[in-house]
């Protein structure tokens, strides 16, 4: 699984570091940052969380 | 409460809290039938771009749409777009879509939103209020050609069109009834402060004033006619003066309705029936009172609540969140957590409003139940999140540097 964000959407919500604290960081100004673009499946529950709780839709997942 | 899993949900609203329940019923493995009723013809899109990027032009209006063609037919949904929903009879388990059509469920999420409060001059052209995507297309198209716009109301909406409107070089009034803006939302400091950011931009800002009504010429706007007697001679209207929970279909169907629907800690509204979004008025244990939430991340979050509620009566948890929200305004960043409405206290605790950047800290009883910061980095607010969600006493808040705790 590869995790893709979309940083120019991001609006510093930090709802995905609360659901994947190691997958996703936030930079100075709280924009989304990837800790592991390839997160193992332990974090797919965690990641797929994060992208239904981004309030702007800038998380995607591409199986494979 | 059916002893059976449900075989057959239906989701009313295609919105940010309508799509995220059903992409989690799906994603808990949720394999009946799944229909989702918008009542807006577009594919699923996402409302806090239009007052802002979507607004200024920033975004051609396909980028707000909240998920790709290809992942909505991953949620195998029947999709019905363009119909809101009209009635519904929870002892047939029925609802009634205005085109007649009638569906049955055994599983039901209401998610219908908001519409914008009007004032009679609605409709007349130049008088715009913002909610869907055609509302910011017109105001979008207006702006775009310069002018004078008015703007009734200065809450969150109104304040972020002004500043849509000023960086497209629109000159700007804003009228606000309250001697401060948003001082009920955020108090006396805050508001004052973002008062004080509109003007530094060119806003002409009028607190304290009434607006009488809209005045029209030729079939269009022409100005608006303020309490005092005197007139604001504009191009373009905005009406920003709050919404209204869209329930009127519910009328007649025995739920309890009260500024939105009444449900339980759950989101449940009665057995099987569940809301999430700005249209549910829920208790939430954490902060211990009702609240109904227009923020975007309580969509999600509520969303999700009330498919896992629906899928799971029996292990049904309670809904009690942190809300949160932000706005753009200019170059700034407003975000806050926690419930800000009816505090007793509002405390700047970080930074100071004369440099641009603070961090206010809410009061109600004995409890910290907000915060708010305006202009500084998103990580300040982290360690107040987290008091927030473990409802600290505000002594304790305040003496524990709350950066002690950030990981």
């Amino acid at each position: 699984m590869r995790v893709e964000v979309d940083q120019p959407r991001c609006v510093a919500s930090g709802q995905c570091v609360l659901a994947a604290p190691a997958v996703f960081d936030q930079d100075d100004e709280g924009i989304v940052r990837l800790l592991d673009a390839t997160p193992g499946p332990e974090h797919e529950e965690d990641v797929r969380e994060s992208m239904a709780m981004c309030p702007a839709a800038a998380i995607r997942l591409v199986e494979g | 409460m059916t002893a059976a899993a449900p075989r057959r949900v239906v989701v009313v609203g295609a919105s940010a809290a309508g799509l995220t329940a059903a992409e989690t019923l799906r994603r808990a493995g949720y394999d009946g039938s799944l229909t989702l009723v918008g009542g807006e013809p577009h594919l699923p899109y996402d409302r806090p771009p239009l007052s802002k990027q979507v607004l200024t032009g920033a975004w051609e209006p396909e980028r707000a749409r909240l998920r790709r063609p290809a992942d909505l037919d991953a949620l195998a949904l029947d999709l019905r777009l363009g119909v809101p929903a009209a009635a519904l009879d929870p002892a047939a388990r029925a609802l009634t879509l205005a085109d007649g059509t009638r569906l049955t469920y055994d599983g039901l999420i209401i998610a219908t939103g908001v519409r914008p409060r009007r004032l009679p001059e609605c409709g007349t052209p130049g008088v715009h209020v913002l909610r869907d995507l055609p509302d910011a297309l017109a105001l979008r198209e207006r702006l775009a050609a310069g002018g004078r716009l008015v703007v009734v109301g200065a809450g969150f909406l109104g304040a972020e069109v002004a500043s849509a409107a000023r960086t497209l070089g629109a000159s700007v009034t804003l009228v606000e009834p309250a001697p401060v803006p948003l001082a009920h939302a955020v108090g006396q400091r805050v508001g004052t402060h973002l008062a004080q950011v509109h003007r530094d931009h060119g806003v002409d800002v009028r607190t304290g004033t009434k607006v009488a009504g809209i005045t029209t010429g030729a079939g269009r706007a022409t100005g608006v006619r303020l309490s005092d007697g005197t007139t604001i001679p504009a191009d373009d209207v905005l009406v920003a003066i709050g919404s209204e929970p869209n329930t009127e279909w519910l009328s007649g169907s025995g739920l309890r309705l009260a500024d939105g629907v009444v449900c339980d800690r759950y989101s449940a509204a009665a057995p099987g029936i569940y809301a999430a979004g700005d249209v549910a008025r829920w208790h939430n244990p954490l902060f211990g009172t009702d609240m109904r939430v227009e923020h975007r991340t309580n969509a999600a979050e509520q969303g999700m609540a009330a498919a896992r509620n629906l899928l799971a009566p029996q292990q049904a948890k309670p809904f009690a969140p942190v809300p949160s929200f932000w706005s753009d305004q200019y170059d700034l960043r407003i975000q806050a957590f926690g419930h800000l409405r009816d505090h007793d206290e509002a405390r700047v605790v970080d930074g100071d409003p004369a440099d641009g950047g603070f961090l206010v800290a809410y009061r109600r009883g004995t409890v910290l139940t907000g915060a708010l910061a305006v202009g500084m980095p998103p990580r300040a607010l982290r360690p107040w999140r987290t008091a927030l969600a473990a409802g600290t006493e505000w002594t304790r808040a305040l003496d524990g540097p709350p950066e002690a705790d950030q990981a």
